[in-house]
């Protein structure tokens, strides 16, 4: 591989996810589970690239930068220049990862104008979706196509993942059908952000990023409360990945 | 340290309890402030003040009591410390800063209730704080809901003495609040047993007035670029301000001041220069609340100011002693604790101005507001400061948060957001 290359690196809850960059763009990408040591993880991803720079983000990225990254940008940098780059007329991104969910709006010119972020919790996450697809019995990739499925939603009160569970549980007892459940759990996912992103406010265009980008129901749902398209990445797990190696590649921080 | 088990223990508290107490402080003051680079020499007065907080001060409070004074403990920037002064009583702020023992109190209040009453009702129920146990008399006023049926359930513990201060300035308020003040100065000279005249007055009176001229002149050190302290040894002083002895708390923060001066002469700093710039404005952060300032300049920024009750609020205006009679005094004392600009005022136009004043006058690129979580005065009142920062182009990041550590990563990574959002609009761009 080229000896000149930009290597992004976003170390999440979740998983890690590394683009490299060479001169004419994107060269390799690489998602992999966290697992148990995140930095044994981020070393074995990294190790096969010959970067000029490294810059991290993501949870992990204070340990990064104590050993291998040049530099460091926070998650919400780094998913608006991924999907600036992506989407050149972006102005609202929706970032919902494995640990935590945040709204970004840029302005005209591309800068971050204000951000959102849940606090402390999982509910709105990628790993409340997780759980709540572990206990109706689908898998995660299968999740979002069973509640487009659904021929009516059944509301899920709690948003708390612990309780949320519970209540699924005592759903399914009263042979609640899954997929209408499933539906009721996504429109939960999908209210809660919602109003993170009347925050701060909402300009067309609305790019999903992070892995739960990948679930459908999840976006018909956005586009449907916001009355308008709600765009995706293929890999949308990489965007802040990427955007962490443009950053990497421009000399910055 | 040692040598204070045996007041410790006639005091009341339970050792074992505040043993683990005091065993976890050196720790998170050596990662917090000794960890820091060029500090000013004159913190070490601050450090050997921490490294003795339950013990020194304590012990000049016992023998203040042993010789027949009283100590008077307070929450509050309302209670007027200079009538507990001008009786020869201490007064000195309880403690409240802290998480822990936090599921003591839960055994007489609600959870879902703002930390620092959690925290003194903790310190008080667990017996671990020897400022609480050393009071003679605390007192309370009724500045929030939480807050004012708290100290009913505190006054089967302890005795407490609730002032009851206005929501509004209007000059019914006001009148309401000069009968509080005059009621206040006869039960403290009740408690103590010395009549407080109009020369005991202007002596507490002259004492507090120095101790606030002292605070401000610090902190007018922090208009400063680079800034010659760091937030967080500015907000410690501003802490310690509180629960130590006025008069030597002054000269020690005018030499302090001194040497800051010399540095700003110097153009020395503890930051790089042009660092960003944080104004903190919110609820007070009580010892040892050092959370947020922690964050947010172990990510690269320099706090400058303080808009709260431990920061400016507390120093910003003084008692102008005019009148030579005890009711001119006392008037001229309702008369300054009437400015002041807490969110448990309606309106409150006043402090949404200062804050505008103070990102003027220090500089500041941004301002973070910070709200205990479940006080609804101030995460109510974000709103107006929002849009107010907003129409001055002034970028502001709202924090809400209690004293667990549970959520620092989340907040580190919104604080440094809010830092790189900064340096984009002073022009680095990608």
């Amino acid at each position: 591989m080229s000896s000149k290359m930009y290597v992004g690196i976003d170390i999440g809850s979740r998983c890690i996810k590394v683009v490299a960059l060479n001169g004419n763009g994107v060269e390799d990408s690489k998602v992999t589970d966290t697992g148990f040591n995140p930095y044994e993880r981020s070393l074995e991803m990294i190790k096969t690239y010959k970067a000029k720079r490294i810059v991290a983000t993501g949870y992990g990225r204070h340990f990064a930068r104590e050993d291998f990254a040049d530099g460091v940008i926070t998650e919400i940098k780094a998913h608006a220049v991924g999907a600036r780059f992506l989407f050149p007329s972006c102005r609202t991104i929706i970032d919902i990862g494995g640990q935590d969910s945040k709204v970004i709006s840029l302005d005209e010119g591309g800068k971050i104008a204000d951000f959102q972020m849940n606090d402390r919790c999982a509910a709105g996450t990628g790993k409340f979706l997780e759980i709540m697809a572990k206990t109706l019995g689908f898998s995660l990739d299968d999740f979002g196509v069973q509640s487009l499925a659904a021929e009516r939603s059944v509301k899920v009160n709690n948003m708390c993942t612990v309780f949320a569970e519970s209540e699924v549980v005592s759903l399914l007892a009263k042979k609640e059908n899954p997929r209408s459940i499933a539906l009721g759990l996504h429109q939960s996912v999908v209210d809660r952000i919602s109003s993170m992103l009347h925050r701060v406010g909402v300009a067309n265009e609305i790019i999903l990023s992070g892995g739960v980008g990948r679930n459908p129901c999840i976006r018909q749902l956005f586009e449907q409360k916001l009355d308008r398209p709600v765009y995706t990445y293929a890999n949308p797990e990489i965007v802040g990945a990427l955007g962490a190696a443009l950053v990497a590649a421009s000399n910055q921080p | 340290m040692s040598d204070y088990r045996e007041m410790w223990k006639e005091l009341g508290l339970d050792l074992e309890a505040h043993d683990q107490l005091l065993a976890v402080i050196p720790q998170i003051y050596g990662d917090v402030y000794l960890s820091q680079k060029n500090r000013p020499e004159g913190m070490s007065y601050l450090d050997f003040v921490m490294s003795e907080i339950h013990g020194l001060r304590v012990k000049e409070l016992n023998d203040l009591k042993a010789s027949g004074g009283k100590v008077v403990g307070t929450f509050c920037l309302y209670v007027p410390e200079e009538i507990v002064l001008a009786s020869g009583a201490a007064c000195v702020g309880i403690c409240g800063g802290a998480d822990w023992p936090s599921d003591e109190a839960e055994r007489v209040l609600p959870r879902n209730l703002c930390p620092l009453i959690k925290s003194f009702m903790s310190f008080k129920l667990a017996k671990v704080c020897p400022y609480f146990e050393s009071s003679d008399m605390i007192v309370g006023e009724t500045t929030c809901d939480g807050k004012k049926k708290t100290y009913e359930v505190l006054g089967e513990y302890t005795n407490v003495y609730v002032m009851h201060t206005p929501q509004t300035k209007d000059d019914s308020s006001r009148r309401l609040w000069l009968e509080e003040v005059e009621k206040f100065k006869n039960e403290i000279e009740e408690l103590t047993g010395n009549k407080i005249d109009s020369l005991a007055l202007a002596k507490g009176i002259a004492m507090v007035n120095a101790k606030r001229a002292a605070l401000k002149r610090l902190n007018d050190t922090r208009k400063a670029n680079p800034v010659p302290i760091s937030g967080k040894d500015a907000l410690l002083i501003q802490q310690v301000a509180f629960y130590d002895d006025p008069v030597r708390f002054t000269e020690m923060i005018n030499k302090i001041s001194d040497e800051l001066e010399k540095r700003i002469a110097n153009g020395v700093g503890v930051f790089e220069k042009d660092a960003p710039r944080i104004l903190v404005s919110g609820c007070p952060m009580a010892i040892p609340n050092w959370k947020l300032h922690h964050i947010v300049e172990s990510s690269g920024a320099a706090i400058v100011a303080e808009e709260a009750c431990i920061g400016h609020r507390y120093f910003r205006d003084m008692v102008s002693d005019t009148g030579t009679e005890v009711d001119d005094k006392l008037g001229a004392i309702a008369d300054r604790y009437m400015k002041l600009d807490c969110a448990c005022f309606t309106p409150n136009k006043e402090r949404i101005n200062n804050i505008l004043r103070l990102v003027e006058d220090y500089k500041a690129d941004g301002v973070i507001h910070y709200s205990l979580q479940f006080c609804d005065p101030f995460t109510v009142e974000y709103a107006s400061v929002d849009k107010a920062l907003k129409n001055a182009g002034v970028p502001v990041l709202k924090i809400e948060t209690d004293y667990s550590m549970e959520d620092a990563g989340q907040l580190s990574t919104r604080v440094e957001a809010f830092l790189e959002t900064i340096k984009e609009t002073e022009g680095v761009v990608l």
